[in-house]
């Protein structure tokens, strides 16, 4: 289970200083953040602004681009299911139909006791072996229902 | 005496459980005493049978696959570590089907090596591509790249050569190279598997370039779905730093380059140049309108070069060989070698690098064994989710870049999506236009709201209502986005959308004929 610390300003700061020195440095301050805290919280967009001298909607915008970057804490796990079209031709959407069932939540989603996040992801690369998930950062290939009802298992232990 | 075993790090290897079966082999060999020496390597590429692991023997390298953690047991008693008999043992990799038929020029390494050792990519031929390119100078490396007739694996196979020219010739203080390994299509693996299992030779085709334009940074962009990819990326880049082929004068010459790796944040637009720059830069991945071009006013407004993984990989062999033997292979205006990926519902997934010219139909049957279901083949999605199904009757098409146009579709990276009998051509056509609303960038409404309005005009269309009518407004609209958009999210969209529609009018509930009379 990934590890996250309460969010500190002081701490913010020590993480995103990190990479101050380089050259466009957002994104890797904002995955710096997200890594730490386990999402991205209102409170660094400031910080950031001023550091980078930039106005707040700036880095606002930039936050709210990209779909890595959350707004909320997920649920202490996070089930990724590949919906990309190698995927699907393999069964994918059986196998979220399955998922989105013993997890009562949809795609996108966190179980009522905050246990898993459920989320689509498009594309790992793992598209000759497939379907494929993540779960909380550890990939698995050749999905089928066996499986990814100990994904699930674990996910929920 | 300690006997050598390979098996893979790339990710798709992991995926199927490479690092349990390494767990047990260690385990398995000590209960036996026997010391075993564990290379983590790169994938072959044959990807059915990963995790596959090979032993050295005196006869060569022997191959085991699929290996699950609960056969390394057997596999020990049936003498593995001799090479012995057993019902995964393939032989050596080298001579299977899959890997004889290919022309392996820029996988040649890949599955081979330990892509962490800068050794092993000396010994196997590595940095002697950028030793000519240091003999040769700037003009001579673009000129043999242009001999080559390299062009962009990217998607847009535009000239590689014309693009290092232009920046070469603008004037700057500073000026860059960037490598796109964004690699969002669906289907696609190779940037990812050369940067596992072979990231030095990316390194070193990033030097070139470098070298020929007079760029002294490189970044290399890929997608935070990558972790293993850009782990080992940056391994190698710390290794070249430390062999002096990266940093201030590389390998003893007056050139000086340096490069890091950077990760998206789940934007398949970012793969797109311009809104890759964006986000390099700390901005949203936005697509900017062209002129200016990134060859004059690239990363933060300097010259730069955006280039593919699989176009730089390519320089070191156009240079270490010479261009005319890289131009001898191919077809046409598609010179060169392309590293196809077979993907999706398919018996024998992997990678396939081979000249130009093959057709769809070998890639799939021949070489894909048909599909994992059993059940016969549909069509294939060709390209990633901007390319078209191309239905079996159409599977005589050659790979080349002209010949996909020809017929409204693209080779795209190279990516091939198997689909069988099951398949929901209503559904994937749906699924098209729903990614592109997801994806799409926002700046113009063709591809913005364009795509929103398809997915509910497919979803009339499913559901029987006015299907004659809905279907004009599905045609209009993709003519809208296919002339209205700024770049190929909104542009291409309407490829898998329209041929999904005319290759299969009876799924969305017309028949040929009155499809052509709504023509
Ligand atoms: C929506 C979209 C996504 C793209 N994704 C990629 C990608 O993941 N990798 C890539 O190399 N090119 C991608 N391209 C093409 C790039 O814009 C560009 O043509 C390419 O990086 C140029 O490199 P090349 O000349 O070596 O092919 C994409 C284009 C569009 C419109
Ligand atoms: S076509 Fe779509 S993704 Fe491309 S620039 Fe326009 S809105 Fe952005
Ligand atoms: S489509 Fe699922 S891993 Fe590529
Ligand atoms: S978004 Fe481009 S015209 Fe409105």
């Amino acid at each position: 289970m990934p590890h996250y610390e309460p969010w500190s300003e002081e701490r913010a700061r020590t993480v995103i200083g990190e990479f101050a020195h380089l050259e466009g440095p957002l994104m890797p301050m904002l995955h710096a953040v997200q890594e730490t805290f386990g999402h991205v919280p209102d409170a660094v967009v400031p910080m950031l602004a001023e550091m980078l001298n930039v106005s707040r909607a700036e880095v606002h915008g930039v936050v709210t681009f990209y779909h890595d970057f959350r707004h909320e804490p997920a649920g202490q796990h996070v089930l990724k299911l590949c919906r990309a079209e190698a995927c699907q031709a393999a069964g994918g959407d059986a196998l979220a139909a399955h998922a989105e069932h013993r997890l009562g939540c949809k795609l996108g989603e966190t179980t009522a006791d905050g246990r898993v996040t459920v989320e689509p992801i498009y594309c790992l690369g793992l598209c000759a072996t497939a379907p494929s998930a993540m779960l909380d950062g550890r990939i698995v290939a050749r999905l089928n229902e066996r499986r990814l009802d100990a994904l699930i298992a674990e996910a929920q232990s | 005496m300690s006997i050598r075993l390979f098996v893979p790090k790339d990710a798709c290897a992991i995926a199927c459980g490479a690092d349990e079966v390494v767990a047990a082999i260690e385990a398995a060999a000590l209960r036996r005493g026997q010391a075993v020496e564990i290379v983590r390597t790169g994938s072959r590429g044959m990807l059915w049978l990963e995790p596959l692991v090979e032993v050295e023997t005196p006869a060569g390298r022997i191959g085991y696959g699929p290996v699950e953690e609960g056969d390394v047991e057997g596999l020990f008693e049936a003498g593995l570590l001799q090479g012995g008999d057993h019902g995964l043992r393939i032989g050596k990799p080298e001579e299977h089907p899959f890997m004889a038929r290919q022309t392996r020029l820029t996988f040649a390494r890949c599955g081979i090596i330990d892509p962490a050792s800068y050794k092993d990519y000396v010994a196997h031929g590595g940095y002697k591509g950028l030793e000519r390119a240091l003999q040769l100078g700037p003009a001579e490396i673009i000129e043999e790249v242009k001999k080559s007739g390299l062009r962009g694996r990217g998607g847009a196979g535009f000239p590689t050569a014309i693009k290092w020219k232009t920046v070469a010739d603008a004037q700057a203080d500073r000026k860059y190279i960037v490598c796109n390994a964004d690699e969002g299509d669906s289907g696609t693996f190779a940037d990812r598997m050369i940067m596992e299992g072979d990231p030095f030779q990316l390194i070193e085709g990033m030097t070139i370039a470098g070298i020929a334009v007079g760029a002294t940074k490189g970044f290399v962009y890929t997608r935070s779905e990558y972790p293993h990819a850009i782990w080992a990326m940056e391994k190698a880049i710390e290794i070249a730093r430390a062999h002096g082929m990266l940093g201030m004068n590389i390998g003893g010459s007056q050139h000086s380059f340096d490069m890091e790796v950077r990760m998206g944040a789940g934007a398949y637009v970012c793969g797109e140049e311009t809104a890759l720059l964006d986000s390099l830069e700390g901005g949203r991945g936005t697509v900017r309108a062209k002129p200016p071009l990134p060859a004059h006013k690239g990363l933060f407004q300097k010259p730069t070069v955006i280039n593919n993984v699989l176009s730089l990989v390519a320089v070191p062999h156009i240079l270490a060989d010479g261009a005319q033997k890289y131009m001898d292979f191919g077809m046409g205006r598609s010179r060169g070698t392309m590293p196809i990926q077979i993907a999706g519902n398919v018996k024998f997934g992997g990678l396939f690098e081979t000249a130009f010219g093959i057709t769809l139909g070998e890639l799939v049957n021949d070489i894909g064994g048909g599909t994992a279901s059993g059940r016969p083949v549909k069509a294939a999605q060709v390209g990633g989710p901007l390319g078209a199904y191309v239905p079996t009757w159409q599977f005589d098409l050659p790979f080349d870049y002209e010949a996909f146009a020809a017929k409204d579709a693209l080779i795209g990276h190279g990516g091939i999506v198997v689909f069988d009998e099951a398949a929901d051509m209503v559904k994937m056509a749906r699924f098209a236009m729903e990614f592109c609303s997801v994806e799409s960038c926002g700046k113009c409404t063709p591809c913005r709201i364009g795509s929103t309005r398809g997915v509910e005009v497919i979803d009339r269309i499913a559901s029987g209502e006015k299907v004659e009518q809905n279907l004009v407004v599905l045609k209009d609209l993709c003519q809208t986005m296919k002339l209205g958009s700024l770049c190929a999210l909104g542009g291409f969209t309407p490829y898998p959308v329209l041929s999904a529609l005319t290759h299969f009018p009876e799924e969305f509930g017309d028949t040929p004929r009155r499809l052509e009379a709504a023509e």
